[in-house]
């Protein structure tokens, strides 16, 4: 919910000079050990993602009539058929983790995107045309921020019905005016520079100037935010699972399994702690790796 | 904002909570949630009943534990043999609470009775839109139609006349909605301009007193020394809001609350093994079910809802989700019902037969449905959602892929009573213990409109003969033989796959004396007392 | 400065509006109404459903129910709970001092724990300390706090018996609200032991909500002392060979106070987003809690009124710290 808590450059800190050449990013990149092992938990959820029907040693949904509420192996009554134990009605908890984390990237990838593109345009038109349509835009996006964003994205939901796509979209909305607020911020910021006053002078129409000149330009903070927004994402989605108006069962989402084995909390913590863990995880593995790219790529708080 | 707060601190309070003496005896009751207000009328929650109940009398009362309607504050009652008069002699010196906006001056008699009902009643009765105009229980118990006057021959002397003869009339006296408010309290409010109050800050003849109401924290009750039928045992009662259903029993594990209702299935287990607590049960008269949509394909073909009921793992539904709190159902009424009939044989769990079924019907290569799975919890059924992923995964053995569906709770029921759905999960809680009130309101012709309650759009001729005869007849041992014959036919033609009835537990720990289970759900506390 | 003032203060009113706008025409998308969820299993006969519509006003054109809305609102009228029945405002008020209380503690706990850990790890940098505090901040910032709190409430209240589950205070304290505020209530009353009762009861919701805090004030306050320790007069002050004590205490850390204030302050919002979950872990009688029942009901005065007052006090806030911040640094004020 507040990935613009973090010490993100403000996009008035935004790099002003040429772009790095990636292999003097990926030095700096490499030099934070932090970065480097939020990139390696990342591939490995990624790869439990692609692979999860060979890695997962059951179906996601398969139930076992036989096996409520196992503990896991270590435990007495656990075995290693399953390995962190099964929930309320017999599913293995491992493999459900395994096949949510497909979920949960694609949630975290899917809202960065849509949040990105559109806020980006939003936030281009309203550095770029100004007047009323900018005002408008702004004074829309400084409403969505006022709102807790929890609240905001509860009503959506509540409006689309519950479920996977409409939580994702709501996030998207929710978490909008930051983007848009550092691509303004960065046209406004770029469009008196001289290679954007000698583009328009050589003639360059509008629409060029803000994807050709000015959107390379403001990359890098974008990027950064990105990064930060998915483990936002992440955790807005999980949070509406948890309130039960995320993910629908069985899906197996983090944050909807969390809500699941929530009265269970006295009786089995397996079926609670782990799928918080992985979340946890998860969103701290995207957070290093925004720590490390805005160290990488911002060279004023490189020192 | 003078009145800072919801927090209805009443009376002289203040003085005396400072000063609870010693060794006084409180009951702390973890209720699930806050009362919507203290005007039962208008409102259709538990919840909100047992908080006003403790505080108002009834002209009748049911028998605490019982259906048995017994006297309050009618003595006696005489009713005509045309069953259409009903005269109640009240009873005499009973004392209103006080509170500091208020001291009565005069004892209970018939002018509050006829006031608590016009209220209801009468649209020009200037308390009729105060609070909400939406009195529900005396509309949805057929009040308006069924009253034709009500008239007071003394101060202490009543009759109600009735359009037509109505057996459960005495019952519905007994119900939450009829409490009897005070006229002269209503009076002096309504001249303050404070008419809410009367519903906020209520004064009643009950056996306990309301000293706080924090919303979302505490509702604080006191024994009222003067109540007719002599001061409650406890001293003073609270029921502490805690919504959480695993947070109430932490709670009533660490002495920290005596009562609590809506035990988690899941945790029944430790609760019958903790020494210091008393689990009480009692089969609740309800019903879950899973309902098929017979006007729609595939389940219009009576194979194939067979098929289904053959399909889903019933234990495994009764084991996981339902646990120790509920009973494989086979027919649409409680066993503990009168007519039940035990000879009937439950579909087996035989997904085997299930296939060879639907083959049958010519769905060899499977089919696919929706589910429908209430958002809510029920009182018959603990977690909807739960129990229709249990019946995908069963359903996905025998080809049959079903999406589970659910919508917001009274979009969901009202879809369902349209009939949009092909399968969904529903349920009903009886009100006054006759089979008609399931096997016809349920499930009879009448209801299988668009907009009924049958949902499973179900209109069998033969059945609904039986039921429709039924209703009419007098003799009960006739009766009884209609409805087991309408069991029958309803299991052959498997218009539901019949869940479960949950049961009613009710852990107390073991200092609470002489805690009693009421068959309609409901909490009361006068009576009860701490060792 | 009157005008900046004024150019802020005129900004929150376009704002102000858009929020009645989307609380009122937002919740009416939502489908369902109050009545049909109201009536459980039974559903409601047709023509009484319609009758009590025309009573709540919900039979009228959209914008005319807005201008009723708008017109009552301009007299400080935000309606009724639909399910309660009660004035919004009153509920409000009786909830909102559990929230306020719950969120100044969570946010007093990331000041007394946050700042020093800041301090520390700032004037220490790179060291295996440093490393340690950043790290933790970092997991602090990605904690879903809503398991946060289930698995403190698993070890605390549950494993080692020390805190309570839930609520406020216990039941057999009985405070009468003078504030609101308990932790003050518990002391005016004379009742012994209250006032431990309910500081049992808000430290762990306390510490649940203010991890997010926590995390990001340490953060703050490392990096802007190391921005302060990095500027001239820093290495003036220690060239003058004044004690390590003072220079950390009176220049660098006020001036990297104002900073870390700011985004206190501007977080708000986020701190209600928070509120939200802990509330509904820990059933903490506050706003969070209520506003989440009223969705769940489809109860729209609630949902209107609560949705514009948080936007109020959000906003209040925001310009208050806007204020503040342009009054200490005046070039904010004449760069707008």
């Amino acid at each position: 919910m507040s990935a613009e808590l973090l010490d993100t450059p403000s996009a008035s800190a935004a790099p002003a000079g040429p772009p790095h050449p990636l292999a003097e990013f990926w030095t700096s990149f490499r030099a934070n050990k932090g970065a480097v092992i939020g990139l390696a938990l990342i591939v490995a959820v990624l790869l439990m993602a692609v692979f999860a029907d060979v890695v997962a040693p059951h179906p996601p949904n398969l139930t076992n009539d036989a096996a409520f509420l196992k503990p896991p192996f270590w435990q007495e009554g656990g075995s290693l058929t399953y390995p962190l134990g099964t929930d309320a009605i017999g599913r293995d908890i491992l493999s459900r983790l395994i096949y949510g984390a497909r979920l949960s990237l694609s949630i975290g990838i899917a809202v960065v995107t849509v949040s990105i593109l559109v806020g980006t345009m939003l936030g281009l038109i309203a550095g770029f045309v100004g007047g009323a349509t900018g005002i408008v835009i702004m004074r829309v996006m400084d409403i969505i921020l006022t709102l807790p964003s929890l609240l905001l994205a509860i009503v959506i939901v509540a409006i689309l019905g519950p479920g996977l796509m409409n939580a994702m979209l709501a996030v998207a909305v929710v978490v909008l005016p930051h983007y848009v607020r550092i691509a303004r911020a960065a046209v406004i910021g770029e469009k008196s520079k001289d290679y954007v006053t000698a583009a328009r002078v050589g003639g360059a129409g509008p629409l060029r100037l803000m994807v050709g000149e000015v959107l390379p330009n403001c990359a890098a903070p974008l990027i950064v935010q990105a990064s930060l927004g998915v483990s936002t994402a992440i955790l807005d989605a999980a949070a509406l699972g948890f309130l039960g108006l995320g993910a629908q069962p069985p899906a197996p989402e983090w944050g909807t399994m969390l809500a699941d084995a929530r009265e269970f909390v006295l009786r089995a913590w397996w079926v609670v702690t782990f799928p918080g863990l992985v979340i946890l995880i998860t969103v701290l593995a995207f957070n290093l790796v925004g720590d490390g790219l805005r160290d990488a790529l911002d060279p004023k708080l490189k020192r | 904002m003078k009145r800072a707060s919801l927090a209805v601190v009443l009376g002289a309070a203040t003085a005396l909570a400072a000063s609870l003496p010693a060794g006084a005896k409180t009951l702390v009751y973890c209720s699930e949630g806050s009362p919507e207000n203290f005007y039962p009328a208008v409102n259709t929650t538990g919840t909100s009943f047992d908080a006003s109940s403790q505080i108002y009398s009834n002209i009748v009362n049911f028998e605490r534990g019982t259906t048995n309607v017994v006297p309050d504050l009618a003595e006696t009652w005489d009713i005509t043999p045309d069953g259409k008069t009903y005269t109640f002699h009240l009873r005499k010196g009973v004392k209103w609470h006080s509170n500091k906006v208020f001291k009565p001056t005069r004892d209970f008699n018939a002018d509050d009775v006829i006031f608590s009902f016009e209220r209801q009643w009468k649209e020009n009765n200037p308390f009729f839109r105060v609070t909400s105009s939406n009195h529900t229980y005396f509309n949805d118990m057929g009040l308006p139609k069924l009253l034709a006057s009500l008239d007071k021959i003394d101060d202490y002397t009543i009759r109600f006349t009735l359009t037509q003869p109505e057996a459960p009339f005495l019952a519905d006296l007994a119900m939450p909605f009829a409490a009897i408010q005070s006229k002269e309290y209503a009076d002096a409010m309504m001249k303050a301009g404070t008419p809410d109050k009367l519903d906020q800050e209520p004064i009643g003849t009950g056996p306990f007193y309301l000293l706080q109401y924090q919303k979302d924290a505490i509702v604080r009750y006191r024994a009222f020394p003067q109540y007719y039928a002599g001061k409650a045992a406890l001293d003073d009662l609270v029921f502490a809001i805690t919504p959480d259903a695993s947070v109430r029993w932490a709670k009533l594990q660490k002495g920290e609350c005596h009562v609590m209702p809506y035990p988690n299935p899941a945790d029944i287990d430790a609760m019958r093994k903790d020494p210091n607590v008393q689990v009480l049960e009692q089969p609740g008269l309800n019903i879950g079910y899973l309902a098929y949509n017979t006007k729609r394909k595939p389940f219009d073909d009576v194979r194939v809802r067979k098929a289904l009921n053959m399909a889903i793992n019933k234990k495994a539904i009764i084991d996981a989700v339902y646990l120790s709190t509920g009973v494989a159902a086979k027919n649409p009424i409680p066993p503990t019902m009168w007519s039940y009939n035990d000879a009937i044989k439950d579909d087996p769990y035989d997904p085997e037969g299930a296939k060879k079924l639907l083959a049958e019907a010519g769905f060899a290569n499977g089919l696919t449905t929706d589910l429908w799975a209430m958002p809510v919890q029920r009182p018959y059924n603990p977690n909807a959602r739960r129990i229709a992923e249990l019946m995908q995964a069963d359903l996905a053995k025998v080809g049959v892929k079903a999406e589970i569906k659910s919508y917001e709770w009274g979009e969901y029921r009202k879809r369902v009573q349209d009939g949009e759905h092909q399968t969904a999960m529903l349920g009903w809680t009886g009100d006054n213990g006759d089979p008609d009130n399931f096997l016809h309101t349920l499930l009879g012709c009448a209801a299988a409109e668009k907009g009924g309650g049958n949902t499973a759009k179900w209109c069998d001729k033969t059945y609904d003969d039986l039921v429709t005869k039924a209703k009419t007849i007098t003799d009960k041992a006739e009766r009884t033989k209609l409805y087991e014959q309408a069991q029958v036919v309803f299991k052959e033609q498997a218009p539901w796959f019949t869940i479960a009835h949950a049961v009613q537990l009710k852990p107390v720990r073991k200092e609470v004396v002489d805690f009693k289970l009421s068959p309609f759900g409901r909490h009361t506390f006068y009576g009860v007392s701490l060792k | 400065m009157l005008r900046f003032l004024l150019t802020r203060a005129s900004l929150v009113i376009p704002t102000f509006l858009g929020i009645t706008l989307v609380a009122f025409f937002l919740i009416r998308l939502v489908p369902g109404d109050p009545i049909e969820t109201m009536a459980g299993e039974r559903g409601i006969d047709p023509a009484r459903h319609a009758a009590l519509r025309t009573e709540y006003g919900f039979d009228k054109p959209l914008l005319v129910q807005y201008g009723i809305y708008l017109e009552r609102l301009a007299h400080g009228d935000l309606g009724r709970s639909i399910s309660t029945k009660e004035p919004v405002i009153s509920e409000f008020a009786s909830l909102f001092p559990a929230t306020v209380e719950l969120g100044v503690c969570a946010i007093l706990f990331a000041l007394l724990v946050g700042l020093p850990a800041g301090i520390l790890a700032a004037l220490r940098r790179n060291s295996v300390f440093d490393h340690g505090v950043m790290g933790l901040s970092l997991t602090g910032y990605s904690m879903p706090i809503f398991w946060w709190g289930l698995l403190l409430i698993l070890l605390f209240s549950v494993q080692l018996g020390w805190t309570p589950v839930s609520g406020r205070i216990d039941v057999q304290y009985f405070i009468e609200p003078v504030t609101g505020f308990l932790l003050i209530d518990t002391l005016l009353s004379d009742e012994s032991g209250a006032f431990r009762s309910a500081l049992s009861h808000l430290v762990l919701p306390a510490i649940v909500l203010g991890t997010v805090p926590l995390a990001v004030i340490a953060r703050m306050t490392r990096s802007a002392m190391l921005e302060v320790l990095g500027e001239d007069y820093m290495r003036t002050a220690r060239a003058k060979g004044l004690p390590a004590w003072r220079i950390v205490g009176l220049h660098a850390l006020r001036n990297a106070l104002i900073p870390v204030v700011t985004v206190i302050g501007l977080q708000v919002g986020v701190l209600f987003t928070g509120a939200i979950l802990t509330e509904t872990i820990f059933s903490w009688p506050g706003i969070g809690k209520w506003l989440i029942e009223a969705i769940g009901r489809r109860d729209y005065p609630v949902l209107q009124g609560g949705i514009l007052l948080i936007g109020a006090v959000v906003m209040a806030v925001n310009l208050i710290v806007d204020l503040a911040y342009g009054l200490v640094n005046p070039r904010i004020r004449h760069a707008r």
